[in-house]
């Protein structure tokens, strides 16, 4: 494509969203559709268009898994490498495709019509091994179907023709059309309960704003993405603010490997997550809300504007919502485009600003200068489902649920080793052996609550509780069964917060990289004993001096393993025989001086002996 | 006037402007407390983490985190020198550090915490990146085999001389200092005289021309050991004790 022409592409997506610096992500996104990159000629010109350096506009590009500078195939394949896609036969599918396709994973096929990549949790690890074929859903995939979905593709460019079955639910509707399943196995009495679209909203605007937050707090709501912060602590600092206007934020951007629920929650509950926000919204006296939309999920994009296009011509959202004079409030959808830190509420405020995803210095917090420096609430999709439910049905409805410290219900993502993986609405408190049964895991060696950022336990702790006194979660659970390894397990977490490190801080961004290559020395053989505690201490530095809560987090799967699991590490590193220092492998070593003189080093002998 | 807090750390206590950062506040008191991402007259963004200290027992970054009434700082501790060492050890074999045919040797923030925290060699492996070298500015040449990722030049270029010639793209353990340009310093218009160019705390960023002006031994922490300007400073802790 010529300059000229690029340069008229990049006019006209600029001036879609007014030439605002702060829309660079759909600036990009939109660029990055239309011309299968962000080309250098394409970033001088949003660089111009939107009056900013070049050289942020890059920093922003490259810093999304989804953006690229370079040019793509016309169709992109990112095949989930997570560890439960990995246990489902990634391996075998990912072959299949190469095989297909005649590259390698990272390679695009010489005609320009194909690129195949890795991607971190697409959130479908209960129908996994899963990939995005552009923004189409792929699940269940086998080598085989990885055959036929190239051999489709090249006869029919088009991947929504992939989807031959719909899934269950809504999947089915006509603006999804989506295989994925919802698995929903067990509907609570809160997220899931019987919808009364309308109500929740005409009941908190018959009320003062103040009076809705009370309603929260008398709730003893708190935060869903994992956190638990107490949501109507968090409204109140917002209202209290000085500042305006004042925005709500939902995070629709859950990425914690092993997590879903918020997917099944978007595709039967949106009503109920958009009332949610839409009284924050009045609570806190904002007039716009946002969610923000994980690219993993734009399949779901075309049905959530519908929705939101209904509650407008329904007096949900728009002036004078439910008769209530004053109180404007309308949502808009902001995608993402592929990254975990994102998940963190600043690094998602700056992600909405169209800055590269990096969590910010607090204070301020947000709730003081969040979005375009104004106060602003983030709340997890969940949370504000949770909202609804109790302007519905009142707080002590939602309190008859959980325990004193944790009320209400907690929606849980199951995965991996167990018969029934899917979505469980299940009372705050209720212990992980009872989950376990639930959903036919009964040969559960090892559980990850939370995700990998958590803790994993063995058999000896089934009877811990799932609520913030204990086992804090998000949601994800993560069954791995007898055979499975955990150091490999490991290894996969750490790659996968090495992949997703934003980079602003050093025990992060090289600490994770160091633990990383720690761990996969033993898993060679090459670990000695004292390799234990120093992966403890190493583990320990970042988990403290880490910038934000991913990094602080990103540590823990070596220090949950080892303080848990030991003997498994134990068993797998040893002092050297010779009295060698077995992390250095002489062997690799010598290997490029081996082939420069043409022979074998003569250690070869002398190390056998 | 702004209001005027107390507050302790290393069990002195002293007297800072509300809103002052932690940092700000005992370098005032004569108490250093080591960096490498933070500069005075820059906006702080407690990305290297070499700051971190204890407040009222949580970390945090002392560059960032601003001073509150009666709040409890550790500053020097066995526990966080140790997490700073390590943090400066991640540095050097984040990048590639040959200290002995570096130009900026003996001005070299890096190397100088190095010294101050006892390092001979770093504990952790090297990770030996390949990185670029751009000597395609008439007068300055851009060694990203040194660079540290604390942004000092980004910032500065940005807010002091209005320019933006620097910023970062990629993330992670991938994240590279970028110019603004297609490829090549020489294509943006850093000059010589920007306050950009003396921002950088290692030796990425270098004057052309001018690397052995001053000789080896002579040089800025040669002389005089980083921090020891602050520490030698008027001890002005409000019971004018020394700092433990």
């Amino acid at each position: 494509m010529s300059e000229s022409s690029i340069g008229r592409v990049v006019e006209e997506v600029a001036r879609e969203f007014g030439r605002e610096r702060w829309r660079l992500m759909d600036i990009a996104r939109g660029v990055q559709q239309r011309l299968g990159c962000v080309n250098s000629q394409a970033m001088d010109a949003i660089a111009s268009w939107l009056n900013i350096s070049r050289v942020e506009v890059e920093g922003f590009v490259t810093f999304y898994s989804f953006l690229s500078k370079e040019p793509k195939g016309r169709i992109v394949i990112r095949l989930c490498d997570d560890v439960i896609d990995q246990m489902a036969g990634y391996e075998e599918v990912r072959r299949g495709f190469e095989a297909a396709l005649g590259i390698s994973l990272g390679q695009t096929t010489p005609d320009g019509a194909f690129t195949l990549e890795r991607t971190a949790c697409i959130g479908m690890c209960d129908q996994g091994p899963a990939a995005l074929v552009n923004d189409v859903v792929v699940t269940n995939l086998s080598s085989d179907k990885a055959r036929n979905i190239v051999r489709s593709l090249r006869e029919n460019p088009r991947p929504e023709r992939l989807v031959q079955r719909f899934g269950s639910g809504n999947n089915a509707h006509p603006l999804v059309r989506s295989m994925v399943e919802n698995n929903i196995r067990k509907a609570g009495p809160i997220v899931f309960s019987e919808q009364a679209r309308g109500e929740a909203i005409r009941k908190a605007v018959a009320i003062r704003p103040a009076e809705v937050i009370r309603a929260i707090k008398t709730a003893r709501l708190r935060g869903r993405g994992g956190a638990g912060f107490p949501a109507g602590m968090k409204w109140e600092f917002a209202r209290a603010a000085e500042g305006s206007p004042k925005y709500v934020i939902c995070n629709a951007d859950e990425g914690e490997p092993g997590t879903f629920k918020d997917r099944v929650l978007l595709t039967e509950m949106p009503d109920r997550v958009f009332a949610g926000l839409t009284i924050a919204g009045y609570a806190i006296g904002a007039s716009e809300g946002i969610v923000y939309l994980r690219a993993e999920y734009a399949y779901l994009r075309r049905y959530l504007e519908h929705i939101l296009d209904r509650r407008r011509a329904d007096g949900l959202l728009g002036q004078k919502i439910c008769g209530k004079a004053g109180f404007n409030f309308d949502i808009r959808i902001q995608m993402g485009a592929g990254a975990y830190i994102c998940g963190e509420e600043t690094a998602l405020i700056n992600s909405c600003e169209g800055r590269r995803g990096e969590p910010r210095t607090r204070p301020p917090f947000p709730a003081q200068r969040g979005y375009l420096d104004c106060p602003t609430v983030v709340n997890n999709v969940e949370t504000l489902a949770c909202v609804t439910r109790i302007m519905e049905a009142g707080p002590a409805t939602f309190c008859e649920h959980g325990t004193p410290q944790s009320s209400g219900t907690k929606l849980l993502s199951v995965s991996g080793d167990c018969s029934l993986p899917g979505v469980y609405e299940v009372p705050m408190g209720i212990t992980l052996r009872d989950v376990l049964e639930m959903c036919g895991a009964d040969e559960a060696a090892a559980v990850q609550v939370g995700g990998p950022s958590r803790e994993m336990v063995g058999p000896a702790q089934y009877g811990r509780t799932i609520d913030y006194d204990d086992l804090a979660t998000g949601g994800a659970v993560l069954v791995f069964g007898p055979d499975r390894s955990i150091p490999k397990i490991v290894s996969a977490f750490m790659d996968f917060f090495v992949h997703e490190s934003c980079g602003e801080c050093t025990p992060c961004r090289v600490g994770t990289r160091l633990i990383k290559e720690q761990i996969d020395r033993i898993l060679a053989g090459r670990g000695e004993p004292k390799d234990i505690d120093e992966l403890l201490q190493l583990g320990e530095t970042i988990k403290q001096t880490s910038r934000c809560g991913l990094g602080q987090a990103s540590p823990n799967p070596v220090l949950m393993t080892i303080k848990g699991f030991r003997h498994v590490y134990e068993e797998l590193v040893s002092p050297d025989p010779h009295g060698y220092q077995r992390s250095f492998d002489l062997t690799e070593s010598v290997r490029e001086a081996e082939r420069i003189a043409g022979r074998r080093s003569i250690h070869h002998r002398e190390v056998r002996t | 006037m702004s209001e005027i807090v107390t507050f302790t750390i290393d069990g002195r206590r002293i007297s800072a402007e509300a809103g002052q950062t932690i940092l700000a506040a005992a370098q005032a008191c004569g108490i250093y407390i080591p960096r490498l991402c933070h500069k005075d007259g820059l906006t702080p963004v407690g990305g290297c983490r070499v700051c971190t200290v204890r407040v009222n027992g949580r970390p945090a970054s002392a560059c960032t985190q601003p001073v509150a009434a009666g709040i409890v700082v550790d500053n020097d501790t066995e526990e966080l020198r140790s997490w700073r060492r390590q943090i400066v050890e991640m540095l050097f074999v984040e990048g590639n550090h040959f200290c002995m045919f570096c130009e900026k040797s003996g001005n070299c923030e890096l190397q100088a915490l190095a010294y101050r925290f006892g390092i001979t060699a770093p504990r952790y492996p090297y990770l030996w990146p390949k990185r670029d070298v751009d000597a395609s500015h008439p007068d300055i040449i851009l060694d990203r085999n040194r660079c540290i990722m604390c942004g000092r030049c980004e910032r500065t270029s940005r807010d002091l001389d209005g320019k933006s010639v620097f910023g970062f793209v990629e993330r992670g353990i991938h994240k590279t200092l970028a110019v603004n340009a297609d490829a090549r310093l020489a294509d943006t218009d850093l000059d010589l005289t920007d306050q950009a160019v003396n921002a950088c705390p290692v030796g990425a960023i270098l004057k052309k021309r001018t690397a052995y002006r001053t000789p080896v031994g002579q040089r800025q922490f040669d002389r005089e050991p980083i921090g020891t300007s602050v520490e030698t400073r008027a001890k002005l802790t409000i019971d004018g004790g020394e700092p433990r």
